[in-house]
């Protein structure tokens, strides 16, 4: 039946538009395969005011195009808000990182084009060093490890590179939200399972009160379970896990033979003393995990988006297929600023000098300053054990809120919204970091960010106090 | 043992193999003359470098800014494109920013193409539409660019034209996409409003959108003119047009690049952007911002960089074209871009030592490295396999060197015909 109408469509292109308007009665078939067949109807003769006929985006990002960072940032400037919203400082790099990016710039033509698609070579030898020693196994520059914009994208190419449609994916909640979609998108299933306060150890006051399972997790392997995502520190609660609980999930990987994806960009962010363990470097493990690493985290530089994977050969290749598809070369500039800045870091390693030991500090203070705040104006906050964030309770409050435009939203949207609007300071809800199935049961938690200057701090303080005097 | 579960996606079955993986670590060497890889070994305008310098130095300029574009640059390419188009474009909704023109063809794809669907594309086609195509989930369909037979024993870029009935052929119901690039890599061909005429009816009447590469845009040589089809009637509205800083300024290790086009299509690509990078770099958005507002100002003038950057082109492409000439080569003089394809057959170079596995212009490139120190492209690796016989004569070279590395090209062609 489609022909019929087609080749009566053919002969329409010399006649005028509004004769076209008239005439042209075209059924087209979508070319979708799968349960469903959608024939559409098309009238051609629109073209001038630009109304395609045909479907236009593909499947692969039905139901991906909401963004919580898109909608709150912006809220979060319409309102002038004191940001403790979105999570970078508002701190400048170190002057060693921004002295090693003036000079890459200023470093010969050839630092303004093209350079190794997979990764700047000073940049890789380097990072290979330096994660060697930690890792404690030989990493091959070339091999087993790619450069990319920023985790984001090493995420990206990960899902893409080893999820097909009908893949599970185990997400651990709360996650940080581009997991889901990039999920999606891939075509896998999310299968999720909660970080939980541990029971009867009283009010979950640090995050590593908050755990897995270990039955919970092991329940949600399958056949099809094709990799776990886990995020070390985490964002948004901050728990850093601990070895025996990085073993669980190994011995589950090792059994049901999964590849672990690790997010390991707050890796140098832990407090207290709390050390960080790659799960990488577990005996069985290299040669399954992919371990993500952020150079914006790392060195105070969100902004230069360079990030990367680092895993065996053999799984990084298929990365490597993806990024040379998609994006295939990182900023070169950048890429050889990083390098130094590593260089750096590699020789004064664990030394008082170090920045993986300076900013860890630095932020030390601010995150129990902020902690007290919170306390003293009637939030429960959770102190994390490493991370840029730290969530708080907040259901003991009584806000009344009426506004319109957000009542059909969950409590914490509508509390971080009523945050900004009438008291000036963003933050994040938590509930935006869980499934969709669990999204009500986490509703009562917002998230702040404590890598900001003194000043910031202060002005949110202030905020918060002034709140909490005219109750 | 290597596991079955870690083996890759089927969406990047087969996309592997890539023509710059052979050659670009051949063409490291630092002692061959490098007319391969497309990209200057001139430096890129100091305004540029400074705008760079400037902008590392404020703090909020090291972290995040918008995802879907840096305000400064979104703005200013609203400015430039504003004028160029004629229209008013609205910088937060039909402009994406890109990690190159390569980002933008892999959001384009991603967002608006899957299984099912074709996808036209005209050869010689650089060389990443077909892995895209395919990761898509989509089927390539090509039309091959064919040489008229010229009336002169020069051969420039205009020669090489579609057979419009072959072309209206390629179309059908599945037809989702066609790719054109203008001005072509590696041809240099400027396809003219007529041609593009021709290809924007089909695209009205198939229904089909137009990504358009223009990352050569502003590279046209004098007696020719960069037509935009997204200006033609009825085009705005189904075509994504793709620029590049990288070409623009001559900084392709920038890796920045846009995609222009209506709301309704922009904003899937943007859906693809915020679920696959989320943001490109900042500074650099910055300072590409800052030279395009520069330029903007002197546009239509010799010191805009858009133009003065082509005339000085124009003499590297005319100087390189008598080269080739002079050791009776034929080459390509193209209308715009930065390369130029020459015909090696009258050099009648017999390479059966090397084999039948590869086509004449792999062999002859991996000689022409080895034997003569002078490193080119094989035009093949930009052609599906039924239309190799038809190119497999053609190499490639980039001309957008500085006169030390053309004068070193050179003294190898001067000298070719004595060892």
């Amino acid at each position: 039946m489609c022909d019929v109408f087609n080749s009566w469509g053919s002969k329409q292109s010399r006649k005028p538009a509004a004769v076209k308007l008239l005439e042209n009665f075209m059924w087209r078939r979508t070319a979708v395969i799968g349960p469903l067949l959608s024939n559409r109807l098309a009238v051609a003769g629109f073209h001038e005011k630009g109304i395609m006929s045909r479907k236009l985006h593909a499947r692969r990002i039905e139901g991906i195009d909401k963004n919580i960072w898109v909608e709150f940032t912006q809220l979060a400037a319409d309102y002038k808000a004191v940001n403790l919203g979105q999570g970078f400082p508002d701190f400048p790099p170190p002057s060693f990182i921004q002295e090693a990016f003036c000079k890459a710039l200023n470093g010969g033509f050839h630092m303004h084009q093209y350079t190794r698609a997979f990764g700047h070579p000073n940049l890789v030898k380097i990072l290979a060093k330096f994660f060697s020693r930690i890792v404690g196994r030989e990493i091959d520059p070339m091999e087993d490890i790619l450069v990319s914009v920023g985790a984001y994208q090493a995420l990206f190419c990960t899902f893409q590179a080893l999820i097909d449609e009908g893949d599970e994916v185990i997400i651990v909640e709360p996650f940080f939200d581009c997991y889901q979609p990039m999920v999606k998108m891939a075509g896998g299933t999310a299968i999720y399972v909660p970080l939980k306060p541990r029971e009867g150890c009283g009010p979950a006051l640090s995050s590593a009160d908050w755990v897995l399972s270990p039955e919970e997790l092991a329940s949600k392997f399958s056949p099809c379970t094709k990799a776990i995502v886990i995020n070390t520190p985490n964002n948004p609660l901050g728990k850093v896990y601990q070895q025996e609980e990085l073993q669980v999930i190994a011995d589950l990987c090792i059994k049901h033979d999964v590849i672990c994806i690790s997010d390991e960009v707050y890796e140098w962010l832990t407090y207290d003393g709390t050390k960080h363990v790659k799960i990488a470097s577990l005996p069985g493990m290299w040669e399954r995990t992919v371990t993500i690493g952020s150079a914006g985290k790392t060195f105070s530089a969100t902004g230069w988006k360079v990030g990367w994977a680092m895993g065996s050969g053999h799984i990084l290749k298929h990365l490597k297929t993806v990024h040379q598809n998609s994006v295939y070369h990182c900023a070169t500039a950048a890429q050889e600023a990083v390098a130094v800045g590593f260089q750096r870091e590699y020789d004064l390693f664990g030394t008082e000098d170090s920045y993986f030991l300076q900013l860890p500090l630095h932020l030390h203070e601010k995150r129990l300053r902020l902690a007290d705040c919170l306390k003293s104006v009637g939030l429960k906050p959770i102190l994390p054990q490493g991370g840029y964030f730290m969530i708080a309770d907040i259901s003991k409050l009584n806000i009344n809120l009426t506004d319109p435009s957000t009542k059909d939203e969950l409590y914490d949207y509508r509390f971080v919204k009523w945050l900004i609007k009438e008291k000036g300071l963003a933050t994040i809800p938590v509930s935006a970091f869980y499934s969709p199935e669990h999204r009500e049961e986490f509703q009562k938690y917002i998230r702040f960010c404590f890598v900001k200057e003194d000043s910031t701090l202060q002005a949110a303080e202030d905020i918060l106090r002034q709140w909490s005097e005219s109750k | 043992m290597a596991s079955l579960k870690h083996k890759n996606t089927k969406r990047i079955e087969g996309l592997d193999k890539n023509v710059w993986v052979a050659f670009t670590s051949v063409a490291a060497d630092p002692s061959i003359v490098n007319l391969g890889q497309g990209f200057p070994d001139i430096p890129p305008p100091s305004y540029v470098k400074e705008g760079l310098a400037q902008a590392a130095m404020v703090d909020r300029l090291n972290q995040y800014t918008r995802g879907f574009g840096h305000p400064t640059l979104v703005k200013a390419l609203s400015k430039v494109y504003g004028k160029v188009y004629d229209r008013q474009l609205d910088p937060f909704k039909e402009i994406l920013v890109t990690v190159g023109g390569y980002g933008s063809l892999f959001s384009a794809m991603q967002a608006l193409v899957e299984e099912g669907d074709e996808v036209i594309i005209i050869e010689p086609f650089f060389d990443c539409y077909v892995p895209m195509v395919k990761m898509a989930g989509a089927k390539p369909v090509f039309i091959p660019l064919r040489l008229k037979s010229p009336a002169t024993t020069s051969i420039n870029s205009a020669d090489w034209v579609l057979d419009l009935e072959e072309l209206a052929s390629k179309f059908n119901s599945k037809t989702k996409a066609i790719i054109i690039n203008t001005p072509n890599n590696p041809i240099g061909k400027i396809f003219s409003r007529s041609e593009l005429q021709a290809i924007a009816d089909l695209c009205i009447k198939h229904d089909t959108l137009c990504f358009s590469d223009e990352v050569y845009e502003w590279l046209i040589y004098k007696g020719h003119e960069h037509v935009k089809i997204a200006t033609l009637p009825g085009m705005w509205d189904r075509t994504i047009t793709i620029g590049s800083a990288g070409k623009t300024f001559s900084v392709t290790g920038w890796k920045l690049g846009w995609s222009i086009g209506p709301e309704h299509l922009i904003k899937h690509l943007q859906t693809v952007m915020q679920n696959s990078l989320y943001t490109c770099p900042t500074p650099l958005q910055e300072a590409v911002g800052q030279g395009l507002l520069r330029d903007y100002e002197l546009m239509g003038q010799p010191d805009c960089y858009f133009s003065s950057l082509a005339l000085e082109l124009e003499g590297k492409r005319d100087r390189m074209a008598a080269m080739l000439r002079q050791i009776g080569m034929t080459p390509v003089v193209p209308e715009g871009g930065y390369f130029m394809i020459v015909d090696v057959t009258a050099l009648n170079q017999d390479l059966s030592h090397m084999g039948d596995e590869e086509p004449y212009d792999y062999k002859f490139v991996k000689w022409m490295i080895k034997e003569k120190k002078l490193a080119a492209i094989p035009v093949t690796a930009f052609v599906g396999e039924d239309s190799v016989k038809q190119f497999e004569k053609y190499i490639r070279l980039c001309f957008i060197k500085q006169d030390s590395t053309l004068d070193a090209a050179e003294a190898i062609l001067k000298s070719w015909n004595k060892s």
